[in-house]
Order: C-alpha cells, then sequence, then structure tokens
C-alpha cells in the first residue's frame, strides 16, 4: 500500500480498520519529505519528533476506539500560525527564531482531535503574495511542474498536500492565498466565511480580511479538517457564535434545483483559453447533475482589486508597527530609539516595505478620506452586489485564478501583474461569503485549473456539497503530481 | 497619481523603514503605479454609501470580566532581543 497516496478520508477509515498505525504513515510522510523536499521546499521547519510522539499517542487513542474527523492523521501548518515551542516566522526574516510562548486556537484544536503535526511551511512573508516567492527564506516550488510557483501566500502548504508530504494542510486566505495555490495545485481549498474560524494566536496580516483555511486533495477531506477548527472562540471577538453544521454529513452529492449564478465579470479580458473551457464545461457538468444556471453579474468586480490594495495595506500597517525589535525577533542597533527602530524594521521584505508604505499613505493625514475611506464604501458596494446575486441564486460559479500556475521569476519584478493572480479570489475577501476551489481540468501544459464556488455567509455546507457533487461525478482529483 | 522621492522619504519616516537610495527609486515607480490603478475607484459616485470595515456585521461583542491565566513572564520576555530586571530593555528614549 502506498500510504501517502491515500486521501485524508481513506487514511482514517485505513487506521480505523488496524490497516496501518499512525506511527507507519507519520514515518511514511517523513520519510517522503526528505525524499522530494529538497527540490519542492514545502516545509521550513519539520517537527519529525514532535510528529512521532503524537502519532504514537494518537495510535494509543484509535486503540482505544476513539474517533475523530483527524485523529492520527499527519497534517501541517502554514508558518503564520503559532505553534508553542515551535519556530514560527511568518516567512519573515523579522520573526527569525521566534518561538510562540502558546498555540493557536487552531494548534489547539487540532493537537485535541490527535492530528500530528508535520511541521511548518513555508509562505509569502507575511502572507503578502500569489506565489511563495516573496518567503525571505526560499521559494517553494509546484510538484506539479518544479520551474513553476505553487501560487501563495499558502504556496508551502499547498505544495505539501499536492507533493504527499501532509495529509491536509492549514493555510491562511486574505485575499485568495488557500484558494489560489490550491487552483495551481490541484487541491481542494475552502475559505470560509470570516470569523467562522478562530484567528486567535495567527500572525495577522489584514485584520478584517484574514481567515484560516483548509486544503485537502478531495472535498472530503477539507470537510474533515474544517470540522475541527471551525467554531466560536471568545478570545478572537470577531469570532462567529453561530452552531457549526456537520459539514461530512452535509455530503450529499445531490445538487438537484441547485441554482448556480455565472457572473461575466469573471469571465473578461487576461483569462487563460483553457481556464475558460475547463470552467464552462464544469457549470456544463453541474447542470447535468441537476442544478440550474443563470447570468448574474457583479457589477462592482472591477473596483474590488483597488480597494483591496488600500484596504489590506491599510490594516497591514498598522499590524506590522509591532515589529520593532522589542519584545521579539532580531535588533538592529541604530544611533538612537528611532534609527534602531528603522533599522530593525529594514529586515521586512521588499513587498512587505511596499505594503506597509502603501497602507501608511492611505491613512496618512489629508489622504485617509481619498483613500481608505473611499475603499471601505467600495467594500459596501461589493457586499451589496453579492447581497443581491444570494438573492436569486445558491452559488456563484467562477474560475479561481485567470491563468494557471506561472513560471518563478516571471512576475517578481511587476507587483500590478502579481497582484492581478488574485482578481477573482478577492471580492470573497471584502464580502461576507465563502468560497472554495477544486480541481476541473488541466490546460495543454498538464497544469492543474481551479473552478470556484462562493457561497453566502455561512453556507460552507452548501458549498461543500455543490463542489463534492462535481467531484463524484469526474476524476480532476484524482490525479497526482508527478513528483 | 505619482509620487515624489521626498514624498516617498516621508513615507518610509512615518512606517520608521530605513531605505537605500536604489530601494527609494524602486518604491517611488512601483508605488505610483499601484496607486495610479487604485485611483480608478474615484470613478465611483460614493457620496451616498456608508464605509463598511467588516465583513460579518457583529456589534459591542463582551465576555465576562474574570481573571483568567496568562503568560508567564519568563514565557513573555523569552523572545525579547534584550531584557533587563523582568523587563523589555531599549535605549533610552528620553535623555536626562
Amino acid at each position: 500500500m502506498d500510504l501517502s497516496a491515500l486521501t485524508l478520508t481513506e487514511l482514517r477509515r485505513a487506521l480505523r480498520a488496524g490497516e496501518t498505525t499512525s506511527v507507519a504513515v507519520t514515518q511514511a510522510m517523513l520519510d517522503r519529505i526528505v525524499a522530494v523536499d529538497n527540490d519542492v521546499r514545502s516545509y521550513l521547519t519539520v517537527t519529525d519528533e514532535l510528529a512521532l510522539e503524537q502519532a504514537a499517542a494518537a495510535d494509543a487513542r484509535l486503540a482505544r476506539g476513539e474517533e475523530t474527523p483527524v485523529l492520527g492523521v499527519p497534517v501541517a501548518l502554514k508558518d503564520i500560525i503559532c505553534t508553542a515551542g515551535v519556530e514560527t516566522t511568518a516567512g519573515s526574516k523579522i520573526l527569525e527564531g521566534y518561538t510562540p510562548p502558546y498555540d493557536a486556537f487552531v494548534t489547539r484544536r487540532l493537537a485535541a482531535a490527535g492530528a500530528v503535526l508535520l511541521g511548518k511551511t513555508n509562505t509569502d512573508e507575511f502572507a503578502m503574495g500569489s506565489s511563495t516567492e516573496n518567503s525571505a527564506y526560499f521559494p517553494t516550488r509546484n510538484p506539479w511542474d518544479l520551474d513553476r510557483v505553487p501560487g501563495g501566500s499558502s504556496g508551502g502548504s499547498a505544495a505539501a498536500v499536492a507533493g504527499r508530504m501532509a495529509y491536509a494542510a492549514l493555510g491562511t486566505d486574505t485575499g485568495g492565498s488557500v484558494r489560489q495555490p490550491a487552483s495551481f495545485c490541484n487541491l481542494v481549498g475552502l475559505r470560509p466565511t470570516y470569523g467562522r474560524v478562530s484567528r486567535w494566536g495567527v500572525i495577522a496580516f489584514a485584520s478584517s480580511l484574514d481567515q484560516i483555511s483548509p486544503f485537502g486533495r478531495t472535498v472530503a477531506d477539507c470537510a474533515a479538517l474544517l470540522q475541527v477548527v471551525a467554531g466560536h472562540d471568545p478570545r478572537d471577538s470577531t469570532s462567529l457564535p453561530e452552531p457549526v453544521p456537520d459539514y461530512e454529513a452535509a455530503l450529499t452529492g445531490d445538487i438537484a434545483g441547485l441554482r448556480i449564478g455565472v457572473p461575466a465579470e469573471y469571465f473578461g479580458e487576461g483569462l487563460q483559453p483553457a481556464v475558460r473551457e475547463a470552467v464552462g464545461n464544469a457549470i456544463d457538468e453541474l447542470v447535468a447533475l441537476g442544478a440550474s444556471v443563470e447570468a448574474i453579474s457583479l457589477p462592482h468586480t472591477p473596483y474590488a482589486l483597488p480597494a483591496y490594495y488600500l484596504i489590506a495595506p491599510a490594516e497591514a500597517s498598522a499590524n506590522l508597527a509591532r515589529y520593532d525589535g522589542v519584545r521579539f525577533g532580531p535588533r538592529v542597533v541604530g544611533a538612537d530609539v528611532i534609527d534602531t527602530l528603522k533599522q530593525t524594521r529594514a529586515l521586512f521584505g521588499p513587498e512587505v516595505k511596499r505594503r506597509i508604505m502603501l497602507g501608511t499613505y492611505a491613512l496618512s493625514a489629508g489622504y485617509y478620506d481619498a483613500y481608505y475611506g473611499q475603499a471601505l464604501k467600495v467594500r459596501t458596494l461589493i457586499q451589496r452586489d453579492f447581497a443581491a446575486a444570494f438573492a436569486r441564486v445558491d452559488v456563484i460559479a467562477t474560475p479561481t485564478s485567470p491563468t494557471t500556475a506561472f513560471r518563478l521569476g516571471e512576475r517578481a519584478d511587476d507587483p500590478l501583474s502579481m497582484y492581478l493572480a488574485d482578481i477573482y479570489t478577492l471580492p470573497v475577501n471584502l464580502s461576507a461569503g465563502c468560497g472554495l476551489s477544486l480541481p476541473c481540468g488541466f490546460d495543454e501544459a498538464g497544469l492543474p485549473i481551479g473552478l470556484q464556488l462562493i457561497g453566502d455567509t455561512l453556507a460552507e455546507a452548501t458549498v461543500l456539497n455543490a463542489a463534492y457533487a462535481y467531484e463524484q461525478a469526474t476524476a480532476w482529483h484524482r490525479h497526482l503530481a508527478p513528483i | 497619481m505619482s509620487l515624489s522621492e521626498s514624498e516617498v522619504a516621508r513615507i518610509a519616516h512615518l512606517a520608521r523603514l530605513a531605505l537605500t537610495e536604489a530601494e527609494l527609486v524602486a518604491y517611488q515607480n512601483q508605488l505610483s503605479a499601484v496607486l495610479a490603478h487604485v485611483e480608478m475607484i474615484g470613478q465611483l459616485d460614493l457620496r451616498d454609501v456608508l464605509p463598511t470595515t467588516h465583513a460579518v456585521r457583529r456589534e459591542n461583542v463582551v465576555r465576562d470580566d474574570v481573571v483568567r491565566p496568562s503568560l508567564d513572564p519568563a514565557d513573555a520576555l523569552f523572545n525579547a532581543p534584550e531584557t533587563a530586571e523582568g523587563q523589555f530593555r531599549l535605549q533610552a528614549i528620553l535623555e536626562e
């Protein structure tokens, strides 16, 4: 049995049936990391000793007949999620060596459910980027083609799962940072409604947009991970108190009567022909499965990118003010306190500096109303667009990204072209809804294509079931990266 | 909108970022390009639109005001580059 080829759901069955053990699959994952991660470079830190201890503990729980959605399952966490005693860098030199004194909410939830932590995955610095090339440590490569990026910012988590070096992983999605890499790596990535998962213990980028999001190789795998981490946390005042449904039970595959909206604004200029065709075919398949389709309009879509690139940097410039070399991270001593601050903060990488300055400018005296204030009003219009659409349809279907995975270095010198990689995903972050990407085909170069399904507030179960119905009718998700 | 080099220097000072001369020039071009793009929101009539700051509206989130366990001081100080007498230490802000 090739243990690495199992899905999370298949592994869980095998563990419960006693066909393998958590220690055995954890060792298989660690061996595979040694074998292929020199090429992919998905992990910043591998927690091998901790993983084997957790696996042994999970085996003891399995032997007692315990069941959780992830008991004994080896997973990875984006290195922006705090892990007590395990270095957490956010992909930045300014947090090099930082060892959190506490676990994030989701880290605790996963540990309590008996998941095994394999390690911390690479990310664009402070989750700012769409290719993982902005990591201060090294770029991660796409397991489907090592000359291409895995997407970002959660590219390390995506590459680890696609490279079969973890059965599932958590990332964070602020503007598409889980859905876009899921699309580039033939995975399922679900960005839940803002507040569905607690952000406590996650290093902040843009606090009104950040949301922890699971990656899996299948819809059910993604649902299993969401089940464990979703729920209210009094330590995150933006966390939602609504009860968490049984996501796996919602996967009936029955979508008869489901109303799907297709917005013309997501099929315009710059969309790669192979992506257009694959997404069109996927929508046809959903219709064949019993859904109905109607053309809808989200008229303010062109304004989402500009609004996002004012709001996210503004929030980032405030959040990242804390990196001052006083409480954590290295300190570069200058002539006086101000100079020390400036020299220390010069440790930020270029994209982070760019966004801090953009945000500082958008919030500065004389420009606040014209930039940040206006962007918040555009956010209202984008929310109205989605509210009007969800009065008529249950799910919105679009491409996840305008293109398949691009080559390393291809967009590195042109920030605006990099930002355009998220043009179809970031409206969801500005909205009150949720969004999922799942495999729906390959382009002429054999690179994966993602279908995005967008749902209304807390409609995760609806979106997951629509994705599940499509997945059961197609075989795209069964294709494994050739590494 | 095109930023001047002195405006970039002013923003970098506000953000407490030390920039090299080469960075200053690069950011001047890149920030100007991004600002030129984001300014398209100026095309919209937003006079009667209220701002939205969060995805899902929640008001007055409160919790019981009770003492809960907090970090041990040694753990809180563990990552600091310099400490003294159980506190974070840095250069003098005010000279005597």
